[in-house]
């Protein structure tokens, strides 16, 4: 396939000059010119890593490895190229004993609740060290995750800044491409890297090639679910990713606040973040 | 030849202090380059997600930044937008000319945006006129941002017989796909800006502006028209920048002498079929 064959094909340039503006008058209004992210040695994380140190220069950006004890060893070799590749710092903080703490007091817990527990441990990690740096932290979901909600709400998904949330995962690979980052970390099938195993496709049920797919016919399109269908997708499919899109709206909101009075927070106390900047 | 400037800025959101000072120092550079009209985006002293912040920064005839604006007026004209608080309490996007210290005309947006991310009709009363502004430097049509993507703005400008089209937007760039060189939008605004200058043969001076809000990056690609369709100047990128060039009188008499439009233009037939259709709709 060349690469101007696929419907969701980006023009690199133009994107990433978009990317770059964004990430420096966002952090500039607010007086950081510092990034921490949490570099898992895939994809994601290459991407944001790569425009962060494009934006603000490479000595500007931390990479923080956090693996658990059940993280594979490859995702560190990965996130080692990425780091050397970027030239942006890296750091290595092992999240075994803080998770472990919590969770011997939690025997029952499943896979789900202990991957949540990961990447809530990674998420007060980068937060800490985002004051030491005095850097904002820096988002790695794509639009794929976002409206699938495939990720820990409060966990891998904070962040102050995330650029690659309008970023279907094809367009996280183009990106990847066009920056320059290591073949390996292109490659390689898509983890979270919370069990050994472990494969986003494997776990999702469906590829993220039907995923972009359907997702951009009914979100950016606005197509039907029947029209979808009609595309050529499998209904059953198709009506998953809807309902599991609409099933996590409240991933992608802030806590419902109930109303009382004339004016209030998340509902009619209408100010951008950037209000006054 | 009337000898202007552009200025594609990026102002703080909701802040008239820091963005008069914006303002004060753009007139200052465009002064310094001899320019005699200086043209800035769509509220441009206030900044344009403003939601709730519109009843705060909104400014009445003659207020503080709009007198110093009209200060600043005395020998240059300054095209500005910002919030404009009616008497009636009712508040307009709204793009003002100075000029000789006062401000000599102003027009409210009319067709306010809302859809998709815009949410412009929840916060602003819509303009209820086009009117041309007469100013020394010739008579100017101006419509802000949406106002250019109706027929109707322009084509009432044409009426009035404008020399120049002053369009001020704060439009954000979308689309970027593969094998286009600009956003979709800032390609859209490109054609809609040509089509305006060849239909109404004046000249089309867009002013964008750049920067972002809450991850809404702005598209600049300010640019100049000239009458015949041919483009005069323009701005690349998505920084701040000034551009500078001249629209040339004579060249708008030209064209409109080889290809007289506006004599075979035919408003009353117009008025007739509009006022049949309005009937039509009626009964």
């Amino acid at each position: 396939m060349s690469d101007h064959a696929h419907p969701l094909d980006l023009n690199t340039d133009l994107v990433e000059a978009l990317l770059v503006r964004f990430l420096r008058a966002e952090a500039g209004k607010f007086g950081f010119e510092r990034m921490v992210l949490g570099l898992s040695g895939g994809i994601d994380s290459a991407v944001s890593a790569a425009l962060a140190a494009r934006a603000f220069g490479p000595a500007n950006v931390l990479g923080v490895m956090m693996p658990y004890t059940t993280s594979s060893s490859a995702s560190e070799a990965d996130a080692r190229t990425v780091a050397a590749t970027l030239g942006i710092r890296l750091d290595k903080v092992e999240i075994g004993a803080m998770a472990d703490g919590y969770l011997s007091m939690a025997p029952d817990a499943d896979r789900l609740r202990r991957g949540n527990v990961m990447a809530r441990c990674r998420m007060i990690v980068l937060y800490d060290r985002s004051v030491v740096e005095r850097a904002l932290v820096l988002g790695t979901s794509n639009k794929t995750e976002l409206l699938l909600g495939y990720s820990t709400q409060f966990g891998d998904a904070a962040c102050a800044l995330n650029p690659l949330g309008d970023l279907y995962k094809h367009q996280v690979v183009q990106l990847a491409r066009h920056l320059g980052l290591p073949r390996v970390v292109i490659d390689k099938p898509p983890t979270a890297d919370l069990f050994e195993g472990q494969t986003d496709e494997g776990e999702l049920g469906f590829s993220y090639a039907q995923a972009d797919a359907i997702l951009h016919a009914l979100v950016d399109e606005r197509r039907t679910l029947e029209e979808v269908v009609g595309l050529g997708h499998a209904r059953p499919l198709v009506e998953r990713i809807a309902a599991r899109m609409a099933a996590n709206q409240y991933k992608r909101q802030p806590p419902l606040v109930a109303k009382l009075g004339e004016r209030t927070v998340t509902h009619d106390f209408r100010y951008l973040r950037d209000w006054g900047r | 030849m009337t000898r202007i400037v552009l200025a594609q800025i990026e102002p703080a959101l909701g802040d008239l202090r820091r963005n008069l000072a914006l303002h004060e120092a753009e007139v200052a550079a465009a002064r310094a380059s001899d320019a005699q009209l200086v043209v800035f985006p769509e509220l441009s002293l206030t900044g344009y997600f403003l939601k709730d912040l519109v009843a705060e920064v909104a400014l009445a005839t003659g207020e503080g930044p709009l007198a110093r604006l009209a200060e600043l007026s005395r020998d240059i004209t300054i095209a500005a937008g910002f919030a404009e608080r009616a008497r009636d309490g009712r508040v307009y996007n709204t793009l003002g000319l100075f000029e000789d210290g006062r401000m000599v005309g102003a027009h409210r947006k009319v067709h306010l945006v809302t859809y998709g991310m815009f949410d412009e009709a929840r916060d602003f009363a819509p303009g209820e006129r086009f009117r041309a502004i007469d100013s020394k430097l010739g008579r100017f049509g101006v419509l802000v941002c949406e106002d250019m993507w109706h027929l109707d703005g322009m084509w009432l400008h044409f009426l009035a017989g404008v020399d120049a089209i002053l369009a001020c937007s704060a439009s954000p760039a979308r689309g970027a796909r593969a094998g286009e060189a600009q956003p979709r939008s800032q390609r859209t605004w490109t054609t809609i800006q040509d089509a305006a200058a060849v239909l109404t043969q004046s000249h089309v001076v867009y002013c964008n502006r750049v920067g972002c809000e809450d991850g809404i990056v702005f598209g600049g690609g300010s640019r100049v028209v000239g009458p015949d369709g041919v483009e005069v100047a323009r701005l690349d990128g998505l920084e701040p920048g000034r551009l500078a060039c001249e629209l040339d009188a004579s060249l708008v008499r030209r064209v409109r002498t080889i290809t007289p439009l506006r004599r075979d233009e035919k408003p009353q037939l117009v008025l007739r079929d509009l006022r049949a259709l309005e009937d039509a709709e009626e009964a």
